[in-house]
């Protein structure tokens, strides 16, 4: 469809004389503008001492991080503890997208279901999380929420080596030993397998009709395959239990509060936004289109999932990376509660040595590198989904 | 001659007994299914054990008045003279007591102006004015100046401080938009190049380092001497902000519009401005109406980012009410009474969006 885009345009070329004298206009004064802002910023910072370039990421940081994946010291540079940062903004996105995308597509499903008790919870849900700013939702959980689990020295106790306390939650850590390798290699082996069964089993659909029950036969060799040689091995694997040594526990996985108050946020939160694009895509849907499936007798599943879910994902999708970006974006609050994430370090670099205007083109850069990441992949998959025209 | 046949209908059956009342309401809407059933039970059983609790904690036991030592006395019920004691602060923050009213006038003068509007005695030009002048007129009647006596801009703060820099912020980016959304479908490849690198750009980052450039990066920039207030820089941060994506809004509008409207409009020899302003604008902008108020919920939920850069909105006086020594271990009600302020806002804005979407036949497809 033509739209106004190309006429606007053409108005413009009409006009290409004048047009031109403007660009060179405009561009005369983006130089000057910028060659006047180099020479102040240069001013000022050379006036209140702050360097600029990017050679402080070599020196030594000395600020202590308490959450980070890879093995830090205040005796490392501040290139590793921004790049500790980075890798806690990646880990704490990366779940909270899995976990918000189960949680919404339950939401967004209760919210179109017919029973009335179902449809309102999952509203009341909706809406409360999106009419409150993400920022009390994660203060809230932090110091309301976190309060009234018990104090350290009295944690909840639920099943051995598990612990729940103000100092978060203390899982068994574990731990591999000989031959462990072996069980990652079978299950690797597994999805290969499950893959080119899954292949084999289509083509014998198309030429024979045959349809076998794919999904669950890989499902099954994926979890059958490595818990087989875990045990054939003799369980090349130990747990490590958490203590309680004086006011703290040793050992063991933990996660902090911190993290688990901001993971906590930005799931519900964002559950919340996906839910209504599971909605929405789901009554997209014409009703007629299910009415037809069913006047034709094809079973439940089936509608659901070659007639419904096809032509919902087509909604779903699109706006769903939109949360997916806004998620990474959300997930700089962590400077709020205290989680070490990029932009809680790079303050921290700021309060140090003032080179603000590095952090903020490394923050922007990180930022948007991701954005693009999360974009090309979700356009694949929606690729995927879309209907193929002609 | 035999009176010919008219066929009369029979009286409709009445509707089975088992379709009607409330059991059959109840078969079919909550305990449709196995599955259905146990799931609805379970919720029901899970507000049946929570929701007397809360009322219980919120209504039954709550502590109206007194002091901390009086609400101590029941500890089970929540402490809502807390929130009395501390409601001047939670509004306004720090603002001096003795120009207090000054934050009420403009909370008056905003209402009338929201009233006159969702009631449609409000129209074309004068509304729009209306609401352009809105930015002034907060900033004069809670700064001061021209015959106010000015109140410094550190000392703003509360729920004054959220709704200003959100209304500011919305309105003064509105026509910022637009201009970048024009902008960006302009023939010139530098002014569009610019505009979609200012929207992407944008769009692309968190709030967050927006705020941080503004509040920490943006004095660098400026020649010595010349300062302008953190409240003013944060304000202008959130205005470009919230411009990138009223622009993107926007440009939704613009593409929705058939081309025969402008080719219409240069048949007729009507000059591109007022094409524009005439034409094209008009219909673009009622498209995106309900969109923009999303957009509004949007800046508003977004100012409680200003309390990380140092400003104490209406959720950074919450939240240093709720380390008030005299006052410790009230945070649950502090909190509790800020989710229902923000969401009473947010959700009246959201339910006002899906009226204006339901009630104009243009957005009816």
């Amino acid at each position: 469809m033509k739209t106004l885009v190309s006429q606007i345009k053409q108005s413009f070329n009409n006009i290409s004389v004048s047009g031109l004298v403007g660009q060179m206009f405009v561009l005369g004064l983006i130089f000057y503008g910028s060659y006047f802002l180099l020479l102040t910023t240069q001013e000022n910072l050379t006036a209140r001492g702050i360097d600029s370039g990017f050679k402080f990421l070599n020196s030594e940081a000395g600020l202590p991080i308490s959450d980070s994946l890879i093995e830090y010291s205040p005796a490392k540079s501040y290139g590793t503890a921004f790049l500790v940062g980075i890798l806690n903004t990646l880990f704490v996105s990366f779940i909270a997208i899995i976990f918000a995308t189960i949680l919404g597509v339950i939401v967004g499903v209760g919210r179109t279901s017919k029973n009335w008790v179902i449809s309102k919870v999952s509203a009341f849900f909706v809406e409360t999380l999106r009419n409150i700013p993400l920022l009390l939702t994660l203060l809230f959980i932090y110091t309301v929420a976190l309060g009234t689990l018990p104090r350290a020295k009295t944690p909840f106790n639920p099943i051995e080596g598990v612990f729940l306390s103000r100092r978060g939650l203390y899982l068994p850590d574990p731990i591999a030993h000989d031959g462990f390798g072996l069980v990652v290699a079978a299950f690797f082996a597994a999805i290969a397998i499950a893959y080119f069964f899954t292949k084999w089993a289509k083509k014998l659909q198309i030429r024979t009709g045959r349809a076998l029950p794919k999904t669950l036969i890989s499902l099954l060799v994926i979890i059958v395959l490595p818990l087989l040689v875990f045990f054939i091995l003799g369980k090349p694997m130990s747990l490590e239990y958490a203590e309680l040594k004086g006011f703290n526990f040793v050992g063991g996985i933990v996660l902090k509060p911190e993290f688990s108050a901001l993971l906590l946020g930005l799931i519900l939160y964002t559950a919340a936004y996906i839910g209504e694009n599971v909605r929405s895509g789901l009554q997209s849907v014409p009703a007629g289109q299910i009415e037809a499936a069913r006047a034709l007798r094809v079973p439940k599943s089936v509608i659901i999932r070659k007639v419904l879910l096809p032509q919902a994902l087509r909604v779903t999708i699109p706006a769903t990376t939109n949360d997916y970006t806004s998620l990474v974006k959300n997930s700089s609050l962590a400077v709020a509660i205290g989680y070490p994430d990029m932009v809680s370090i790079g303050g921290t670099i700021i309060g140090q040595n003032g080179q603000a205007i590095e952090i903020i083109a490394m923050w922007m850069a990180v930022y948007m590198t991701i954005n693009l990441i999360i974009s090309a992949l979700m356009n694949w998959l929606n690729s995927r989904v879309q209907i193929v025209e002609r | 001659m035999t009176n010919p046949t008219i066929f009369v209908p029979k009286p409709d059956r009445e509707a089975p007994a088992q379709a009607k009342g409330f059991l059959h309401w109840l078969k079919h809407h909550v305990f449709n299914g196995w599955f259905n059933s146990a799931l609805a039970l379970s919720l029901i059983a899970i507000i049946a054990l929570t929701v007397p609790q809360v009322i219980q904690w919120a209504f039954i036991k709550a502590t109206w008045v007194g002091d901390a030592a009086n609400c101590k006395t029941s500890p089970d019920g929540a402490c809502w003279s807390f929130i009395a004691a501390k409601f001047r602060v939670l509004m306004v923050g720090v603002y001096p007591a003795a120009e207090s009213w000054r934050g009420i006038v403009g909370a008056l003068v905003l209402a009338i102006l929201i009233i006159t509007t969702i009631t449609n005695h409000l129209k074309g030009k004068v509304l729009i004015v209306a609401w352009l002048l809105l930015p002034v007129f907060g900033y004069w009647i809670i700064g001061g100046g021209f015959g106010l006596n000015e109140v410094d801009q550190s000392s703003w703060g509360g729920l004054m401080l959220s709704v200003l820099l959100a209304l500011v912020g919305i309105i003064v980016s509105i026509p910022l938009g637009i201009v970048l959304a024009l902008g960006r479908f302009s023939g010139s490849p530098i002014t569009k190049s610019l505009c979609i690198g200012f929207i992407e750009t944008v769009r692309g980052v968190p709030l967050i380092t927006i705020l941080f450039m503004s509040s920490v990066m943006m004095p660098l920039f400026l020649p010595p001497g010349f300062i302008i207030d953190n409240m003013l820089r944060i304000q202008t941060g959130m205005i470009f902000f919230s411009a990138a994506y009223v622009a993107e809004v926007v440009r939704g509008g613009l593409q929705a519009l058939p081309k025969g409207q402008f080719e219409a409009a240069s048949s007729l020899g009507i000059s591109y401005p007022k094409t524009l302003y005439l034409i094209v604008l008009p219909q673009a902008l009622r498209h995106v109406l309900p969109p923009l108020i999303g957009r509004c919920i949007s800046m508003f939920k977004n100012t409680s980012l200003v309390i990380i850069v140092g400003l104490l909105d209406f959720l950074g006086m919450i939240k240093s009410a709720s380390l008030d020594s005299e006052w410790l271990g009230f945070e649950t009600e502090a909190y509790v009474f800020g989710a229902v302020v923000y969401f009473s806002i947010c959700y009246s804005l959201s339910r006002y969006g899906a009226h204006l979407e339901k009630s104009d036949p243009v957005l009816q497809k």
